[in-house]
C-alpha cells in the first residue's frame, strides 16, 4: 500500500496545492468562532467538503437550525450526485473500498479522476483509492493546520469570514462561463432578494430555495429546449 | 457560542446530508437504470442558481443603510469576479479579495 500511495503522490499534488490553503482558511473561519482543532479535525474527516464545511461554521456561528442545515447542504452539495452517477461505471467491481470512494468524491477528487490516467502497473482500484485517501489527508491538514495556527497566533483575523462570499463569488464567474443560459443565475438573484427583504436574514434561505426549485422545474421545457428565450 | 450539543448535531447533519448526496446516486442507479430527464435537468440548472443565492445568503446580515454600508463588501466581490474574469486562478482571486477584505474592515471601516 506505501508503494501504491508513493506512486500516486506526485498525481494528487495540484489537489495538496489547492486543499492546504483553502483547508487553512477553513480552520481559521472555525477557531474564529470559537472551535478548536479537533472540531476542525473531525469535520474535515467525516465531512470532507470544502464549500459544505465554510457552509458548516456560518451554521454553527449562527445557531443554525437543522432543517436549514439539512437542505442547505444537499443542495450546496447536489452536484456531487451528479459526479457519483458519472463515475457508476468506473467504480464497477471495487469491493469493499467503494464504500470510502463514493465518500470521497468531492469536486478535486472527481476532477483528477476523470483527467489522469492510471499509472502503467496499477491497478484502477488501488489508484483511485490512493488518490482519495490522499486528497483527504491533505485536506485534514490544511483544516487541523488553519484551526491550530487560529488558536495559537494572536493576529487580528477579523474578515475571514470573507473567505465563503468571494468562493461563491467566483463560483459564480464559473458557472456563468461555462453554462450558455444565464437565466438559472439570475434567478438565484431575484429571488433571495425580495425574500430577504420580507422576511428578513433568518428566515429568507428556505423559502428562497424552495421558490427557485420550483420555477425551475417548471420552466424545464423551454429551457431545456434549443431557443435562447431565457 | 451555542452549545456543544447544538454544535454536534450540526456537525453531524451535515456530515450525513454531504455523505448521503454522495451515495444517492449509487444506490439509486448502480444497477442499470437511467436516471430520470428532470433530476438530469436540475443537475445543470441548479448549481449556477445556488451560487447566487449563496452570496446573498454571505451578504445577509450586512446593512446597507447605516455603518460602512456594505462598500466593503461590494467592493472586494467585484475585485473577486473582476480578478477571476482576467485571470481565471480560483486561489488567487479568493486570497487577494479576502485579504483587501480583511484590511479594509480592519482599518478603514
Amino acid at each position: 500500500m506505501i508503494e501504491i500511495l508513493k506512486k500516486s503522490l506526485k498525481h494528487s499534488l495540484p489537489v495538496f496545492f489547492g486543499y492546504i490553503p483553502l483547508g487553512f482558511a477553513f480552520g481559521i473561519m472555525l477557531s474564529e468562532a470559537g472551535y478548536n482543532p479537533v472540531w476542525a479535525f473531525f469535520m474535515a474527516l467525516f465531512i470532507f467538503a470544502g464549500t459544505g464545511q465554510f457552509l458548516a461554521v456560518e451554521f454553527l456561528a449562527a445557531g443554525a437550525d437543522i432543517p436549514q442545515v439539512i437542505l442547505l447542504t444537499f443542495l450546496i452539495n447536489f452536484r456531487h450526485f451528479f459526479y457519483g452517477l458519472s463515475m457508476i461505471p468506473k467504480y464497477k467491481g471495487m469491493g469493499i473500498r467503494k464504500l470510502y470512494l463514493m465518500f470521497g468524491l468531492t469536486d478535486e477528487t472527481y476532477a483528477l479522476l476523470n483527467t489522469t490516467s492510471v499509472p502503467e502497473g496499477m491497478k484502477k482500484e488501488d489508484f483511485y483509492f490512493a488518490i482519495t485517501l490522499l486528497n483527504h489527508s491533505y485536506w485534514i491538514m490544511g483544516c487541523v493546520l488553519g484551526a491550530t495556527v487560529g488558536s495559537l497566533v494572536n493576529i487580528n483575523f477579523e474578515g475571514i469570514d470573507f473567505v465563503m462570499t468571494a468562493l461563491f463569488a467566483v463560483l459564480v464567474v464559473e458557472q456563468w462561463k461555462t453554462h450558455k443560459k444565464h437565466f438559472p443565475a439570475l434567478l438565484g438573484f431575484a429571488v433571495p432578494i425580495p425574500a430577504l427583504l420580507l422576511l428578513g436574514p433568518d428566515n429568507f434561505l428556505i423559502p428562497t430555495l424552495i421558490v427557485v426549485s420550483v420555477v425551475l422545474l417548471c420552466l424545464q421545457g423551454r429551457l431545456t429546449k434549443g431557443g435562447d428565450r431565457l | 457560542m451555542i452549545p456543544f450539543t447544538q454544535s454536534l448535531i450540526i456537525v453531524i447533519a451535515a456530515a450525513l446530508t454531504t455523505a448521503g448526496v454522495r451515495y444517492l446516486p449509487f444506490v439509486l442507479f448502480d444497477h442499470g437504470k437511467e436516471p430520470p430527464k428532470w433530476i438530469k435537468y436540475l443537475g445543470d440548472v441548479l448549481p449556477p442558481a445556488i451560487m447566487s443565492v449563496l452570496i446573498i445568503y454571505c451578504l445577509r446580515n450586512v446593512n446597507f443603510l447605516a455603518g460602512s454600508r456594505g462598500i466593503p463588501e461590494l467592493l472586494c466581490i467585484a475585485v473577486a469576479v473582476l480578478l477571476h474574469i482576467w485571470k481565471r486562478n480560483v486561489l488567487l482571486s479568493i486570497c487577494v479579495s479576502t485579504v483587501l477584505y480583511m484590511i479594509l474592515v480592519q482599518t478603514i471601516f
